[in-house]
Formats: C-alpha cells, sequence, structure tokens
C-alpha cells in the first residue's frame, strides 16, 4: 500500500509539473490541482499508514496502540479546503484572461515592451 | 494580559466582516477602515509595550495544554511586526481614497486589505506550523483578490504568474509540515524545536528545511526565486503595490528568521554559508537589475529583492548584533520602501506615467512632493542621518565583528549601487527638463500627500530615534539567539 501511494504521488507530482510547464493556460489550473493533491496524498503518507483502525475511539482503556492518527487527516481536509478556494479562484481568474485576451496562450503573459 | 493577544487577528477579522456588508458606502468604508487600523496600531503599540516590559507572552488557544492546541506567541520581534504593519496600513487607508477609483473602492477593496492584515498578523503571532500555513493563505488569498481587482488586462497578466507561484510556494510549505510531523508528530514549533535537540537524522531535518526554505524565499523574493515580484508588483494601483511591499514580502522574511532561530540547531555551519552566498547575490543581482529598468514602479520592485538581502545576512550572521540590525533593517525597510511607493504615486498623478523617459522636470512642478521622494530614496540608499543608513551600519559592523568580510564588502558595493539607481529616478523625474508634452497640472489628491508626508516623517523619526529602537530591536534579537527563552514560556517549563 505505502509503495503505491508512493508512486501515485509521483506520478501525480509529475504530471503536475509536465501540466505546469505547458503553454496552455487552462492546463496550468489542471496543473496546481494535481501539485495540491499530491501534496495532500504526501501528508497522508508522511502521517503514517495504520490500515483498519479508526481515526477516533470511545474511551476505551488500552485501547489507543489501535488507533490511527487523525491530526493527518484534519491537516489534509483543511488543505482540501484550501486548495479548492484557490484552484474556484484561479478559474475564474483563466477565464477573465480568456475574456480580456482572447488567447490561452501563455506565451501572452510577456510583458509587452 | 495574555488575552491582548487574540486581538491583532480579531480586530481585522471583525473590521473586514463589517466592510463587506457595507460594502457600497463608500463614506463609510473610507472611515471606518481608517479608524480600524489606527485601532489596530494602538493594540499594537500596547502589546510590544507588554512584551518588551514583561517578556514573551503565549496564549494557549481553546486552553489545550502546550504541544496540543495551538498557541498563540508574541515576542518582541512579533510585536514589532505588528506595529509597523498597521502602521504602514494607517498610512495606505488615507492615502487609497484619494488615489485608487470608485470602482475598485467599491468592489470591495478595504474588505480585502482587512483580511489581509488578518492573515499577517496571525502569521506573526502564532506559535504553530500548520496554522501559520493557514494564515499565510488567508494572507495570500486575500493578495490575489487585491491583485486582481479592476481586471485591466496588464492586472490580469501579473496576476496569473502571481497565483501561479504563490501557489507552488506554498505546496512546498504543506509538504515539508506533512513531511515533519511525520517524522517528529508535533506541530507546536516550541515542542518541535525541543524535540529537534535530541534527534540527529540530519539529512531528514535539512531536506524539511530546504523545503521551508524554498517556500519563504519564495515569498520573499530570494535569489533565484525572485523573477516573480517584479513582473507582478508593477500591476495594480500602486497603493495596493505599497501595501504589500510594506507587508507581504516581510513576513517571507520574518517567518525565516523566527524559523532559523528554533529549527537550525545542528547544522548552523551549512546554513550559514548557504545563507550568506543566498544574501549576497539577493543583494547584488537586485540592484543590477533595477539599474537597466526604466519604469519607477520597477525599480522599486526590484530594489525590495536587493534590500531583502542584506535581511537575510544580518540573519545568516547570526550574532546578537547582527540580528538586531537586520531587525531594525526591516522596519526601516517597511517603512520606507512603501512611501518610495507611494511617492511614485503621486508622480503619476501629476503627470500621468511612471515610465522615466515621459518624465522631468517634476522638482520645478512640485517641490515638496519630491522631497517626500528625495527622504526615503535617500534613506534606501543609506544617507545619514537616516534609518538606511543606521541599518546598513549595523549590519556592515555585525559583518565584520564576525569576520564575514565577503558578505560585508559585496553589502557595502551593494549600497553604492542603491544610490546610484535612486539618483537615476530623481534625475530622470525631477531634474531633467520636462520632455515635450508631458503634463504637469494633473490634480494631487490632498489625502494622498497626507500619508506620504505622514510616512516621511515616520521615516525620519526612525532615523533620529535609532538608539532606542536599536535597543528594542537588540532586546528582539537576544531572544531570537536564544530560542530557549521562546520554549520554555511555551511549554511552561
Amino acid at each position: 500500500m505505502l509503495f503505491l501511494l508512493a508512486v501515485l504521488i509521483g506520478v501525480l507530482y509529475g504530471s503536475a509539473v509536465y501540466l505546469l510547464l505547458r503553454r496552455n493556460i487552462f492546463k496550468l489550473v489542471l496543473g496546481l490541482i494535481f501539485l495540491g493533491h499530491a501534496t495532500n496524498l504526501l501528508i497522508f503518507v508522511a502521517g503514517g499508514l495504520t490500515s483498519g483502525f479508526p481515526a477516533f475511539l470511545r474511551g476505551i482503556a488500552g485501547e489507543t496502540e489501535h488507533m490511527s492518527d487523525p491530526l493527518p487527516q484534519a491537516l489534509i481536509l483543511t488543505a482540501i479546503v484550501i486548495g479548492l478556494g484557490v484552484t474556484a479562484f484561479a478559474l475564474v481568474l483563466v477565464y477573465r484572461f480568456y475574456q480580456v485576451t482572447k488567447t490561452v496562450d501563455l506565451d501572452e503573459l510577456a510583458d509587452n515592451e | 494580559m495574555t488575552m491582548n493577544l487574540i486581538v491583532p487577528i480579531l480586530l481585522p477579522l471583525v473590521a473586514m466582516v463589517i466592510l463587506i456588508f457595507t460594502r457600497k458606502w463608500l463614506f463609510f468604508q473610507q472611515n471606518f477602515s481608517l479608524l480600524a487600523s489606527v485601532a489596530l496600531t494602538l493594540v499594537s503599540l500596547m502589546l510590544l509595550l507588554d512584551v518588551y516590559g514583561n517578556g514573551i507572552m503565549s496564549l494557549q488557544m481553546g486552553s489545550w495544554p502546550a504541544p496540543y492546541g495551538i498557541t498563540l506567541v508574541s515576542d518582541t520581534l512579533s510585536a514589532i511586526m505588528l506595529l509597523t504593519t498597521s502602521f504602514v496600513s494607517i498610512v495606505v487607508m488615507i492615502y487609497s481614497p484619494g488615489f485608487i477609483d470608485k470602482e475598485r473602492q467599491t468592489a470591495g477593496y478595504y474588505p480585502l486589505v482587512f483580511g489581509l492584515l488578518m492573515g499577517v498578523n496571525g502569521a506573526f503571532i502564532t506559535g504553530d506550523i500548520f496554522n501559520m500555513y493557514v494564515w499565510y493563505e488567508v494572507m495570500l488569498t486575500s493578495s490575489f483578490v487585491l491583485i486582481a481587482i479592476g481586471g485591466s488586462a496588464e492586472q490580469l497578466r501579473g496576476s496569473v504568474k502571481y497565483v501561479t507561484i504563490s501557489f507552488v510556494a506554498s505546496i512546498f510549505f504543506v509538504a515539508a509540515i506533512g513531511i515533519i510531523y511525520g517524522q517528529a508528530g508535533t506541530l507546536n514549533m516550541a515542542d518541535l524545536s525541543y524535540r529537534m535537540r535530541t534527534w540527529n537524522d540530519m539529512p531528514y531535518i535539512n531536506s524539511a528545511l530546504m523545503l521551508f526554505f524554498i517556500a519563504f524565499s519564495i515569498k520573499s523574493a530570494l535569489f533565484p526565486f525572485f523573477f516573480w515580484l517584479p513582473a507582478s508588483y508593477h500591476t495594480p494601483p500602486v497603493a495596493v503595490t505599497a501595501l504589500f511591499a510594506g507587508t507581504l514580502t516581510k513576513v517571507g522574511i520574518y517567518t525565516m528568521i523566527r524559523f532559523y532561530s528554533l529549527f537550525v540547531i545542528n547544522d548552523v555551519e551549512f546554513w550559514k554559508v548557504f545563507l550568506l552566498v543566498i544574501a549576497g547575490l539577493t543583494m547584488s543581482i537586485g540592484v543590477m537589475m533595477a539599474a537597466s529598468q526604466f519604469d519607477i514602479r520597477k525599480i522599486l520592485s526590484f530594489h525590495i529583492i536587493s534590500q531583502v538581502g542584506y535581511m537575510v545576512m544580518g540573519l545568516a550572521i547570526f550574532t546578537v548584533n547582527s540580528v538586531a540590525a537586520a531587525i531594525y533593517f526591516t522596519v526601516h525597510n517597511m517603512l520606507s520602501k512603501t512611501n518610495t511607493f507611494l511617492a511614485g504615486g503621486l508622480v503619476y498623478q501629476r503627470s500621468g506615467s511612471y515610465d522615466l523617459k515621459h518624465l522631468g522636470g517634476l522638482y520645478k512642478a512640485m517641490p515638496f512632493m519630491a522631497l517626500l521622494f528625495f527622504i526615503p530614496a535617500m534613506s534606501l540608499a543609506g544617507i545619514p542621518p537616516l534609518p538606511g543608513f543606521f541599518g546598513k551600519f549595523f549590519l556592515i559592523k555585525g559583518g565584520f565583528e564576525s569576520g564575514d568580510y565577503v558578505i560585508t564588502a559585496v553589502a557595502i558595493l551593494v549600497g553604492l549601487f542603491t544610490l546610484f539607481s535612486m539618483i537615476k529616478i530623481w534625475n530622470e523625474a525631477y531634474w531633467k527638463k520636462a520632455p515635450d508634452g508631458m503634463p504637469t497640472n494633473g490634480r494631487i489628491s490632498r489625502r494622498a500627500v497626507v500619508a506620504t508626508t505622514l510616512l516621511a516623517a515616520a521615516v525620519i523619526a526612525l532615523g533620529v530615534f535609532a538608539g532606542p529602537v536599536m535597543e528594542i530591536s537588540h532586546t528582539a534579537a537576544m531572544e531570537i539567539t536564544n530560542p530557549q527563552i521562546y520554549i520554555n514560556t511555551v511549554l511552561g517549563k
């Protein structure tokens, strides 16, 4: 499981960087989304995988070693929400950019001087 | 009163909520936001006096004991940064109504400024790395909208770059947090620092620290991650740029000082050399790129980069004197830099351009406004008795004391180049004969002049009272160089 997730994270990071380097501005946003998800998974894996145990227990004595760490999950939840907000903003921004400049080519970003 | 610690976050939040719902009442927006930033400054001043008198304060949110809950901490450095930020916000709040057009003002400019201030203040007083990330996001999200508000083509171009690079920086930050949590099992900065003292897995720690370093050096525009700043900072109205220059980039520096103090424990030699090289390159490349520009805002943007190099130099040497100098320099820079941008805005109002090729004769057209540019420009160049001189003097003194001669020589040389490019703006915009067809009768808003004068007065005051301010910086530097005090206060040992 750990190995699989590690490969998945690597693939996500790789695709994200590839997309970020494309000239199409919509692919840039996709790249940002991938980057966010790769990092969320990274936190999840770095926090330690414990399969088959819940994150919260109802006060049973001596059961604490049979629970998975809830904190990385809470962190990811926060990161997902923030990522959603930023992605939504980025999409609107890109759409406005397209409306104003009538192009999706990132080379248009260069200063026209 | 440790409850005071929550006020610098709560006050901007309340102000923001009120301002969101009264968005269309322009008069109310302008005056209420000024009032709120004055209140914020008073609160920060009280906090500074309190911390300076009674030592580091910490507040455990929700009464969760130290390493488990979120801790708010204020030491002298945090309080100094809070005070300077809120003072800059007063000036910008006086300036904005006279500079930014009505559409932008009613489109949510004021609530966004307070969103930004809430994030900045939160980052200054949090004692928890993940909470720090959240405050960074609060601040960044507000700044995304601030930089794009108005939606001109130029702004949109700048925003796309700014949003992308900021998001990438945040990703580095949050990835580093995840990795460090996985090994240390704690997010509390004091607790983490305490554990790191007995933790010798250096490759692991250093790789996480390097991720942190990349995140913060993107945010504070260090070499080689600074290209986004001059590509985006000049696009929004100059009041927004001034606010960003005075607050946003300095949060990166603050975080770097805090993290260096707490987390760089074992591999000090490596980090010192590394940061000194980065500082030297940042200083010299920033100032050289500034020399080749012709847009006032771009020259000033490249200068932000060059000046940040000085702060990192003071941090890297890491003696009490050098850190104190870096802190004093940061305060000076927040004021002087904002001031030059605002003065640049006055030039724009008079003549409708930022381009030095289209400007000239402004000394004749507006002698007082020329003085308002001259003061911070000479301060940045390091002419006594202005604060820039004292900042550089103490930094260079610190460099000589610790025997880091190369970086000190670079710092002195860069000072010379800074003077050169400030004189370039002065010669081109103010002294040269006005080119044909340059309008010299643009209406300059009285509020903008008042704000710029207030800030110029503050710059002079910072130079005149360099002794007492330096003394406070010295206390802050003592706390930074002895992180044990910070750790003990937070963990209640």
